[in-house]
């Protein structure tokens, strides 16, 4: 991994649907060389997908989403990773972090609706094992999601010319 | 009634684009490569100090030279990134952006007749400084032959015994040229030999894109003879808060120093409140801009070379420079024309003073969707040509 491995991570992340033309463009390498690069960080799951930053809100499908907190008793010789790994499996647990504080996991559960998402935590989150507390959150507007902001900025007025 | 208009006033040239100005106001959808400004927004970190401040109720004058803290940080920062020595008490004044630093700087030095060697294309309100304080104002050409760096030869024929000072600014605004530390010590020893005083403005130093920026005072025995403009409107988007500073030796500083309490009295305290903080707190956020300049002018100026429009790579600034010499259109023909048929606004070289004609300014500190966007316009109308 090296700095130019790195600017194409930036810029991948920033907008995953360049092509390696516009990357090597960008980066001044050369198409092949960011593909072999781009290959090797896909083969290392350095880069895990590309996806798409969409706000759900805007596109009305009426899904809602809330952040779960769970107090956890660690088991021996694993720690926190068996339960994590296991919470990770469900498809509505869109997210789970392992974090400091009053809690020890953190999740963000996505459901049709609210009557969903708490059936499914109080039905399959709380019940389990050294699950000791639960907190849900319900998310109620998003902001900022992963870098983005998701509300409409105006536009700043500029000049056509300035020197 | 008598006509009231100083003839100072009268000998200024007009703004070379005034009617695209206009043009550009009338019409929809227009791509502007126009603007020498950074399209991001002051980064929030900057901003929030700045309210707070006010929210304390800090919107009084400060003292003359700016706040005491922010010369300081200044002072701290010039020696850090550049190996500049200024000291924050008698060598930095604080100004309302570096358009203030230079008309300051130049009225500090001029008397009535003096010669002032302008390298250019230059930055629009040099020549019209020099005039308004006196001085006359003589073009030094940089070619493009040279990638618009400054020649020792070139600034060997302007000199006469009038001759006061010279004036640069690396990296250019307009061509996005650089001076490499062997360029300035190219210079340096003319400067010295014949007593001229440097003004160089900087305020691109921090947008470098190949190695580092080497300020010109650090060089040879330039620093007793040269005052240091900078500013922190392009590096950290700041250009609507007008902070920009002038460092000199303590005599040239006391000179400016007076004029500038006469006719600013201070730089705006809202300003240098978040000056200080972007230097404080803004560094990777400035860094993050600047890497994201230089991959906008890659891909555009590749672009622009590849549509048929000759282009040096720019090692500094946010301009991309191309010549459109071989289109057969002088550079005013070809942006009036761009812009009525494909509305894209850039500016036509000629205006920058000596060496400009021929070319076209366009500004890549827009996004790169839109850079992709007036390239593809451009290309439609080159192939209209």
């Amino acid at each position: 991994m090296d700095e130019k491995d790195l600017e194409i991570l930036r810029i991948l992340e920033e907008n995953g649907r360049l092509s390696p033309e516009e990357i090597a463009t960008m980066t001044t390498l050369s198409v092949q060389d960011v593909e072999g690069r781009i290959l090797a960080l896909e083969d290392a799951r350095v880069i895990r997908k590309y996806t798409a930053v969409i706000n759900w809100e805007k596109a009305g499908n009426g899904e809602v989403s809330a952040l779960i907190e769970l107090k956890v008793s660690p088991e021996r010789d694993f720690g926190y990773d068996r339960i994590a790994e296991r919470l990770s499996r469900f498809n509505q647990v869109k997210t789970v972090r392992l974090i400091t504080g009053t809690y020890d996991l953190q999740l963000l559960v996505t459901g049709r609706n609210m009557q969903e998402v708490s059936r499914f935590v109080s039905e399959h989150v709380a019940p389990m094992d050294r699950i000791r507390e639960t907190a849900t959150h319900i998310i109620m507007k998003p902001y900022k999601e992963n870098g983005n902001i998701l509300f409409e900025q105006q536009e700043t007025e500029r000049l056509p010319y300035s020197f | 009634m008598r006509d009231f208009i100083s003839e100072r006033a009268q000998g200024l040239p007009p703004s070379g684009i005034r009617k695209f100005f206009d043009l550009a106001l009338t019409m929809q959808d227009v791509i502007s490569l126009g603007v020498g400004e950074p399209d991001f927004s002051t980064p929030w970190n900057i901003c929030e100090s700045s309210i707070y401040s006010i929210e304390q109720g800090k919107t009084s004058y400060t003292s003359n030279k700016g706040l005491q803290t922010l010369r300081e940080a200044i002072s701290r920062w010039l020696t850090r990134y550049y190996r500049l020595t200024y000291d924050s008490e008698n060598e930095i004044i604080i100004t309302s952006g570096v358009s203030e630093a230079l008309d300051i700087s130049i009225r500090a030095i001029v008397n009535p007749g003096d010669e002032i060697l302008i390298a250019q294309p230059s930055y629009v309100s040099y020549a019209p400084c020099v005039t308004l304080a006196g001085g006359v104002p003589v073009p030094v050409e940089c070619t493009e032959k040279d990638r618009f760096r400054l020649k020792p030869n070139a600034l060997q024929e302007k000199i006469t015994n009038k001759t006061k000072a010279l004036m640069i600014n690396f990296p250019n605004n307009p061509t996005g040229g650089v001076m490499r530390k062997e360029d300035l010590e190219a210079i340096s020893d003319i400067v010295v030999d014949h007593d001229l005083l440097l003004i160089s403005d900087e305020v691109y130093s921090e947008l470098t894109y190949e190695g580092q920026h080497v300020a010109a005072a650090t060089v040879g025995d330039l620093w007793e003879r040269t005052i240091t403009l900078n500013g922190f409107s392009k590096a950290y988007a700041m250009t609507g808060w007008r902070v920009g500073y002038v460092c000199a030796p303590r005599a040239l500083c006391e000179a400016a120093l007076k004029i500038h309490q006469y006719v600013m009295l201070c730089a705006p305290v809202m300003g240098q409140v978040a000056a200080l903080e972007a230097l404080r707190s803004a560094e990777e956020d400035k860094n993050n801009m600047v890497n994201e300049y230089r991959l906008r002018r890659n891909m555009f100026v590749a672009g622009l070379n590849r549509i048929g429009l000759p282009c040096h790579v720019p090692e500094g600034a946010f301009y991309g420079f191309p010549s459109v010499k071989e289109t057969g259109l002088s550079d005013v023909d070809f942006a009036e024309q761009l812009l009525k048929e494909q509305r894209v606004a850039v500016v036509p070289g000629s205006v920058f003073g000596t060496g400009g004609a021929d070319h076209l300014r366009c500004a890549y500190a827009v996004s790169r969707k839109q850079l992709t966007e007036a390239l593809g316009r451009m290309e439609i109308f080159m192939s209209g040509l």
